[in-house]
C-alpha cells in the first residue's frame, strides 16, 4: 500500500487475518499433502474467501486457479480425479451447487469420481450480497443426486476431521461450510464418522436436530432449555446424506417432538431427510422443520438475518418453546 | 442547458460531441457517484469501492447522456435498458437512480440494512430503475441479448446496454451470448467491458488471461471499439455515435480501458481493494483525493 491505513480499514487480501477461522480448509489439505496424498485444490476466483490462499502459498504446484469459470472447474476436477488425483474444489455454495449442478451430476456423481466439492458461504451467510449469493437450496439439490454424499460440518475442527475422514472415502462428497467465522462447537478434533450423527444430549420432551451452521446456536438453545428444566435431546446431523436413520429413530423413540434446524429451505434439506425417515417408519412424532420457509431471504448483515429468521440461539429457543407448548 | 441531476431524452440531439458544459456536468456526476459510494459503504461496513471507481465515468455517460430515460419514470417502456454483469458495482448505481428520481433518495441511508431493497447486487424485483438483476457473474449479456431481441420483435427502438467485467469474460456463458448476439444480428445491443484489469484473486491476466479481447469479439462477429473509460467526453461521444446508427446489424462491444480504484491513490496501487472497508479516517483521505481529482 502506498501509505499505511488505519487498523480498522481492511481489504480482501487481508481476509484471512481478519477471519483466522478460514485457515481450517487449507490446514486440513496441507496435512494430507504432508502425508503424501495426491491432493489438488482449486477455486474460482475466491482463494481469499475460502482461505485456500494459504494452501496456495504452501503448495503452489498443487493449487489451480480457475478464474470465474465454475463449471469448467467442476468438470476439470472430475478429469483430475479420473487420473488419480484427489481434487478439492471450492466456491460459493450458490455457484457450486446451483450453477454447476449438471456438471456435478454427470461428471462427478454419475461417474463416481472422488471429487470433494466445497460449497462455502452457504445458506444466507452472505447477507446483503442478496439472493444471487445465498444458497438455501443446495442441500436439497445435492441430496437428490445419486452417489453423492452430503456433509455440513459445524466448525473448523469438524471440517478438518471431515476432510481427514473423506480421504479414503470412495464416493464424491459435497461439503457445505460457512464463512470461517463459526463459533467453536468442538474444542478438540474428534474423529469423524461419515453417516453417523453426533449425539450431544438425549431428551424426553423434544429432540433438536441441526446441521452445519445451525449446530452452535441450536446447541446453545438446547442448553438454555435444559437449564430451565426441559428434557431436550440434541443431535448434530453433520452428514445429511446418507442420513443416520438409526439416530433419528432412537430420538423419536425417546421424545414425542423433533425440531430440525437448518440454514436452508425447509423443503428438501435436513428437515426433509428427517421427515422421510420418520414417515417411512410410520412413527407418531410431531416434527417441526425450522429454517427458511420456502422464500428468498431479505437483505441485511448475516447476524441480523439470523435474528430475523429465528436462526440464532434465541430464535431457535423460541421456536422450540412454541413446539413444546403444542399438544402431542 | 443541462442542470446537475437533470436528464433529458437524447433522441433528436444534433451534436455527436458533448459541449464543454455537458462534459463538466458528466464529470461532476462521476464524482458524485464515487463520493456516494464511499458514504454508502460506510453504512454496510464492506463493499466494492474500486469496481465502482473504474466505471464511474461510464455510469455517468450512460445515465446522464447516452441513455434515453425519463426522470421519475423508471418503467417507461421505451427507455433504453442497462444491466450490469459486474453487479457488485451496484452501490455506485443506486445514488444515480435516486438522482434520477427512480427511487427515494432516503432509501440510500438504509443501504444493506434489514429489509432494504438496496444490497450489494442490483435486484430488479426490489429497485425501480434496475432493468435486470445480477450477482451471479456471466448472465447479463445473455439477458441483454434477450431484451434486444424482444425489442426488435416488438418494434421498439430502445437500445440495450450491458456492462460486464473483464474477469467476467472467464464465464462460459458470456461466449454463448457472444455467438447468439452476432448470429441474431442484435444491432441495438451495446456491450461495455470495464477493462480494469483486476478481479478478486488478482490480475485478470494472471488468473485466467482474456487477451486479445478485441480480436476475440471481432472474431465472434461483433463491432468493436476501444475507449479510455475515464475520458467521459470520449465515452459520451462514442455512445452518441453508436446510437445515431439505427441500421447496424452487428452487436457492439466496447472495451473501456479503466483503472481499478480510479481516483484514490492507495486503491489504484493495491488490487486487494476489490473488496474492503475504509475506516472513516481513511475514507476522509479518499474523499479529499476524489474532490481534488481532475480527469
Amino acid at each position: 500500500m502506498s501509505k499505511p491505513l488505519s487498523d480498522k480499514s481492511w481489504q480482501y487480501r487481508q481476509l484471512n487475518a481478519v477471519t483466522p477461522g478460514l485457515d481450517a480448509l487449507s490446514d486440513a489439505l496441507i496435512e494430507l499433502v504432508a502425508a503424501g496424498e495426491p491432493i489438488v485444490a482449486g477455486t474460482a476466483d475466491l482463494q481469499y474467501s475460502n482461505g485456500l490462499a494459504k494452501f496456495h502459498a504452501h503448495h503452489p504446484d498443487r493449487f489451480v486457479q480457475f478464474g470465474i469459470s465454475e463449471q469448467n472447474m467442476v468438470s476439470a476436477a472430475a478429469g483430475m480425479a479420473a487420473v488419480g488425483m484427489k481434487p478439492y474444489v471450492a466456491t460459493f455454495a450458490s455457484f457450486l451447487a446451483l450453477l454447476c449442478c449438471e456438471q456435478i451430476r454427470m461428471d462427478v456423481a454419475y461417474s463416481k469420481l472422488p471429487v470433494r466439492l466445497i460449497g462455502h458461504h452457504a445458506g444466507i451467510s452472505l447477507g446483503f450480497y442478496g439472493t444471487s449469493h445465498h444458497a438455501t437450496e443446495d442441500l436439497a439439490i445435492m441430496r437428490s443426486i445419486a452417489n453423492l454424499t452430503v456433509i455440513a460440518p459445524a466448525d473448523g475442527n469438524q471440517l478438518m476431521e471431515v476432510i481427514k475422514a473423506a480421504n479414503d472415502y470412495p464416493h464424491p462428497i459435497y461439503i457445505r461450510i460457512q464463512r470461517g467465522r463459526d463459533p467453536e462447537v468442538y474444542a478438540d478434533r474428534q474423529p469423524f464418522k461419515i453417516g453417523k450423527a453426533i449425539s450431544h444430549y438425549a431428551g424426553t420432551d423434544l429432540t433438536i436436530i441441526a446441521t452445519g451452521s445451525t449446530v452452535h446456536p441450536a446447541l446453545e438453545a438446547t442448553r438454555a432449555l435444559r437449564a430451565a428444566g426441559a428434557s431436550i435431546g440434541f443431535l448434530d446431523m453433520a452428514t445429511v446424506k446418507p442420513i443416520d436413520g438409526d439416530a433419528i429413530l432412537e430420538a423419536a423413540a425417546q421424545s414425542p417432538r423433533i425440531l430440525t434446524v437448518e440454514e436452508h429451505n425447509v423443503l428438501g434439506g435436513l428437515g426433509g431427510a428427517v421427515a422421510e425417515v420418520l414417515a417411512s417408519e410410520g412413527l407418531p412424532v410431531k416434527l417441526t422443520r425450522h429454517g427458511i420457509y420456502d422464500e428468498y431471504s431479505l437483505i441485511a448483515p448475516p447476524t441480523h438475518l439470523y435474528a430475523h429468521y429465528e436462526l440464532d440461539s434465541k430464535g431457535i429457543e423460541a421456536r422450540a418453546v412454541r413446539l413444546l407448548e403444542e399438544r402431542v | 442547458m443541462t442542470q446537475p441531476g437533470k436528464i433529458e431524452t437524447t433522441r433528436g440531439r444534433n451534436s455527436l460531441k458533448p459541449s464543454d458544459e455537458e462534459i463538466a456536468f458528466l464529470k461532476d456526476r462521476a464524482k458524485f457517484c464515487r463520493l456516494e459510494t464511499i458514504r454508502l459503504i460506510e453504512i454496510a461496513k464492506v463493499g466494492h469501492y474500486t469496481s465502482v471507481f473504474s466505471a464511474a465515468e461510464l455510469f455517468s455517460a450512460l445515465y446522464y447522456d447516452a441513455m434515453n430515460l425519463r426522470r421519475g419514470e423508471p418503467k417507461w417502456e421505451d427507455r433504453d435498458r442497462f444491466m450490469m454483469g459486474k453487479g457488485h458495482a451496484a452501490v455506485g448505481i443506486f445514488p444515480i437512480l435516486a438522482d434520477l428520481d427512480f427511487i427515494d433518495s432516503g432509501l440510500l441511508d438504509g443501504y444493506t440494512r434489514l429489509g432494504s431493497p438496496l444490497g450489494d447486487h442490483p435486484d430488479m424485483t426490489k429497485v425501480p430503475g434496475i432493468d435486470f438483476s445480477s450477482g451471479s457473474i456471466g448472465h447479463a449479456l445473455s439477458a441483454g441479448c434477450g431484451m434486444a431481441l424482444a425489442g426488435r420483435m416488438s418494434d421498439k427502438e430502445f437500445f440495450t446496454f450491458v456492462m460486464i467485467g473483464d474477469g467476467e469474460l472467464q464465464e462460459g456463458q458470456v461466449w454463448e451470448a457472444a455467438l447468439f448476439g452476432a448470429h441474431n444480428k442484435l444491432g441495438k445491443l451495446i456491450g461495455i467491458i470495464d477493462r480494469n484489469g483486476y478481479q478478486l484473486d488478482g490480475s485478470v491476466d494472471d488468473i485466467i488471461g482474456v487477451e486479445p479481447i478485441v480480436e476475440k469479439w471481432q472474431a465472434f462477429g461483433w463491432e468493436t471499439h476501444v475507449v479510455d473509460g475515464h475520458d467521459v467526453a470520449a465515452v459520451a461521444t462514442l455512445l452518441r455515435t453508436l446510437k445515431a446508427n439505427d441500421e447496424r446489424t452487428r452487436p457492439v462491444m466496447i472495451v473501456a480501458q479503466t483503472v481499478k480504484g480510479k481516483g484514490v491513490s492507495y486503491m489504484e496501487t493495491e488490487p486487494g481493494w476489490h473488496l474492503g472497508y475504509l475506516d472513516p479516517s481513511d475514507a476522509a483521505r479518499a474523499i479529499a483525493e476524489i474532490e481534488a481529482m481532475e480527469i
